[in-house]
């Protein structure tokens, strides 16, 4: 990223339409659920102010609902409402349901009795009491309880981004995945300025006098359907597919901005979490996603990658990484090493993974069944003559790829082996191999040259088209900077990769990114 | 005009109003008097129907309301409570006009009778306007009273009308209620657990305890003939002070004439406390008493007193 220099103004002034989209989306989503919450928590917190004994219940599953952590909540909306707006204004609006229904409940009950009770006298019905009498003096109370709830909801809106509801979380969420300050502030400056200022607003009609009121109650409605209205704006174009990014990719040279310049490539883009993403698309809710090439959902969703056909992204070709002082010490370890060298292709290791993954197999067990039916495995021969340290990130395909290591180095020398895994990421496992902590661990081509090297943007553009010179690359660069040996590649590429579902993939004949883009164009 | 008829009404298995009857006669003042917890207010909200009885009925003209609609019944009987109970988001005007606007009167009959109302309540032009936060506690009374008598009702209940204000506002708006021509007209049943104001403002007064009735009777006969001694130990404190205000002056002086005061003529029903009152005690005061003749008759306030003494005398005696 060498953005760093560019301001926060030149940033927002550059992503000015995108961020125009997002602040209405905000609006729009803060408003449709609390717009929702009103009608339903006014009349239940009337319901509960006539029916005292439900009034424990109610309040006490509101609260409930409150305290459900807003992340878990909108995990838990996606089985039953899948991603999108839908879900989102849900779980707002169970968020904005507890204040809204506890001030209309206290503001009701609040009323003084006498005043009640002359009005019962007076001769009004239970329907006249309510309209001319509780709900006016209650007005300022249950005011209070919708500006509390529109507070929250600009808050806990921002989480939308990841269910693809947009809002200005997309910035912010990009901005802490792409490690860019500017998009984060970007996000954050108007998340936080927009609860300002209706906390600000909602507080001035709060203290209106009782004659505007009769006015602001009338006027209120209005308002709120008209910032409802907002979200629908940015959504009325589309395209003939969905696409669902995450917001690290979005951000990405190597993502989203290389498939706009290099391909071309307009289609309509929903930003969404990784988590629900390839769910997503085996529900039809999106169409094209960004993925892992060796994911283990790509199986269990029936997905299949498209081709990057004009190599955008870098290859990510799995490699043991070795001290080359281990390599003297022990002589053995770089032969038994290679053994797996070119042995798992890419639709292998989406097995494997996908054996961990979704049928919830041990890795042990997977790397163990592995060796076995290609008859590398032999048993552990309990040597002594030294230990080997191997390391892994803290992922599912490392851990197979360290237990597969483990029991080669047991079965063909006499060293002894310790494993360390589970090693954070990329930065922590390279930190302990550099500090002598371990010996080995599996790495990944364009994480070493992206992460690790970080050379310049023509370095990157001038060896990322083909795998071989950017294998060459890092092991040239590794062994001159930090001694450290990349061995022979073990065969797949765990790179970013545009999936479809198989079937559509087969009916449109999309099978590169090239066709993609063609699909689109044609009308 | 009224009639309860064993009326009965438990809370919790406790009974607040314990099978009570009584009558009230048209444009009679009756008092529901008692200590706190005796069921007066209770036996009071009955009959509006703000607490529905578990046994007995209610007539009012003959008509028995728990027939009828309790809304409609509502808007026919004036009620003025203890704490006004004025809508504090409704101005003056609005608050006088709830139940010509639930009736729907048409708005000039409204306003006309708002603005009647208010001059006749000594209440200045310019509340109408204001809201009842920025009204004193007697204006707030008095706008209780007018939203009670908007609409002319024969029947007006008052839940211890003047029980929230001090003693000088309490007394002044006392004068101004027994002089509005308005009320004389009316059936009134009001609650208080004031004996002076019981025998201040009632034409009877029903003495109540623990849900029943203990007498109900004019204010002299509870004074002179109680029934027990409950009522005898209730009326004991500033005894003196209730017999003058027991006592008539039509009591005390039996003539065909009239009687005057400072140049003002007096109604022979008022109390002997009222004519004490506008009494200076200077030597040459006198009541007048002007006969058919136009001949004045001079009673002083030794007389009075004299004819006081006879008075309880008698009453004592039979």
């Amino acid at each position: 990223m060498n953005e760093q220099q560019q301001t926060l103004w030149q940033f927002m002034a550059q992503q000015s339409d995108k961020l125009l989209t997002q602040t209405l989306q905000h609006i729009g989503l803060t408003f449709i659920s609390l717009i929702i919450a009103v009608l339903v928590g006014l009349p239940l917190g009337i319901f509960i102010a006539r029916r005292k004994k439900f009034s424990g219940p109610v309040l006490g599953i509101a609260g409930v609902l409150q305290t459900i952590p807003s992340i878990a909540l909108l995990g838990f909306m996606i089985p039953l409402l899948g991603i999108g707006p839908k879900p989102a204004i849900v779980a707002l609006l169970l968020y904005a349901l507890l204040p809204i229904i506890r001030n209309t409940f206290t503001g009701i009950t609040g009323v003084d009795d006498s005043v009640k009770e002359a009005a019962v006298a007076m001769g009004m019905s239970k329907w006249q009491l309510l309209f001319k009498v509780e709900l006016p003096l209650a007005m300022p109370v249950i005011l209070a309880g919708i500006r509390t709830a529109t507070v929250i909801n600009v808050g806990v809106a921002t989480l939308a981004s990841y269910i693809a509801a947009g809002g200005l979380g997309e910035f912010i969420f990009g901005g802490i995945s792409l490690n860019n300050t500017n998009m984060i502030l970007a996000g954050a400056i108007p998340a936080a300025l927009l609860a300002i200022l209706f906390d600000f607003l909602l507080s001035l009609l709060q203290h209106l006098n009782l004659k505007k009121l009769k006015v602001a109650a009338k006027v209120l409605p209005a308002i709120l359907v008209i910032m409802a209205c907002f979200y629908f704006i940015p959504t009325a174009y589309g395209s003939k597919l969905t696409a669902g990014f995450t917001p690290e990719f979005m951000g990405r040279q190597d993502g989203n901005l290389g498939l706009q310049s290099k391909y071309g490539l307009k289609i309509h883009t929903i930003v969404i979490s990784d988590a629900v993403m390839y769910k997503a698309a085996f529900e039809k809710e999106l169409d094209v996603i960004s993925g892992y090439s060796t994911d283990g959902r790509l199986k269990a969703y029936d997905l299949v990658v498209l081709e990057d056909d004009k190599k955008i992204f870098p290859p990510y070709y799995a490699a043991p990484i070795v001290r080359d002082d281990a390599l003297k010490k022990f002589p053995q370890l770089e032969s038994t090493l290679n053994l797996l060298a070119g042995k798992i292709n890419d639709s292998v290791m989406t097995d494997l993974n996908y054996r961990t993954d979704y049928l919830h197999q041990s890795p042990e067990r997977v790397a163990k069944d592995f060796l076995v039916a290609h008859n590398l495995f032999k048993p552990d021969r309990g040597g002594s003559a030294g230990i080997v340290r191997i390391g892994s990130k803290i992922f599912g395909e490392q851990y197979i790829l360290a237990g597969m290591y483990s029991m080669l180095i047991k079965g063909n020398t006499d060293y002894d082996v310790a494993t360390k895994t589970g090693l954070g990421g990329t930065k922590i496992c390279f930190d302990a191999m550099a500090n002598n902590q371990i010996d080995l661990y599996p790495e990944y081509t364009g994480t070493g040259l992206l992460a690790i090297l970080q050379p310049s943007q023509q370095q990157i553009d001038a060896v990322t088209g083909n795998k071989e010179k950017t294998y060459d690359y890092v092991k040239s660069e590794f062994e001159k900077r930090y001694q450290i040996k990349w061995l022979q590649p073990i065969g797949f590429n765990n790179a970013y990769a545009l999936m479809m579902r198989r079937k559509q993939a087969a009916q449109l004949g999309v099978k590169t990114i090239t066709n993609l883009k063609q699909y689109l164009q044609t009308k | 005009m009224i009639k309860v008829d064993h009326l009965s009404k438990s809370f919790n298995k406790t009974k607040a109003v314990d099978d009570i009857s009584f009558e009230v006669a048209e444009g009679e003042n009756l008092i529901l008097l008692g200590t706190s917890g005796c069921g007066k207010t209770t036996t009071l909200k009955m009959i509006n129907r703000l607490i529905e009885p578990d046994r007995g009925k209610v007539f009012i003209n003959g008509q028995n309301i728990l027939d009828q609609q309790p809304e409609i019944l509502r808007r026919g009987i004036g009620y003025v409570l203890q704490n006004n109970g004025l809508f504090p988001h409704y101005t003056v005007a609005e608050n006088i006009a709830i139940v010509p606007q639930l009736l729907k009167w048409d708005k000039k009959q409204t306003e006309h009778r708002v603005s009647e109302l208010l001059e006749k309540l000594h209440l200045d032009k310019k509340y109408l306007s204001a809201y009842p936060n920025e009204l004193s506690g007697g204006q707030q009374q008095r706008v209780g009273l007018a939203r009670a008598l908007v609409t002319d009702p024969a029947v007006l209940l008052m839940d211890e009308p003047f029980g929230a204000l001090d003693t000088v506002t309490r007394s002044k708006i006392q004068q101004e209620f027994k002089a509005l021509d308005e009320l004389k007209r009316k059936t009134i049943i009001m609650v208080t657990h004031d004996v002076q104001e019981a025998f201040e403002l009632g034409d009877r007064i029903c003495l109540m305890d623990k849900g029943k009735i203990v007498q109900n009777g004019t204010p002299a006969e509870l004074l002179f003939k109680p029934e027990n001694d409950f009522v005898r130990d209730f009326l004991k404190d500033q005894r003196l002070q209730l017999e003058f205000k027991a006592i008539k002056l039509k009591d005390l002086v039996a003539t065909e004439g009239v009687f005057e005061l400072h140049g003002e003529s007096l109604a022979a029903d008022v109390s002997l406390w009222h004519v004490l009152e506008g009494f200076k005690f200077s030597k040459t005061e006198n009541l007048h008493i002007i006969d058919q003749n136009k001949k004045k008759t001079d009673l002083g306030f030794e007389d009075l007193m004299s004819a006081f003494y006879q008075y309880k005398k008698r009453h004592a005696h039979e």
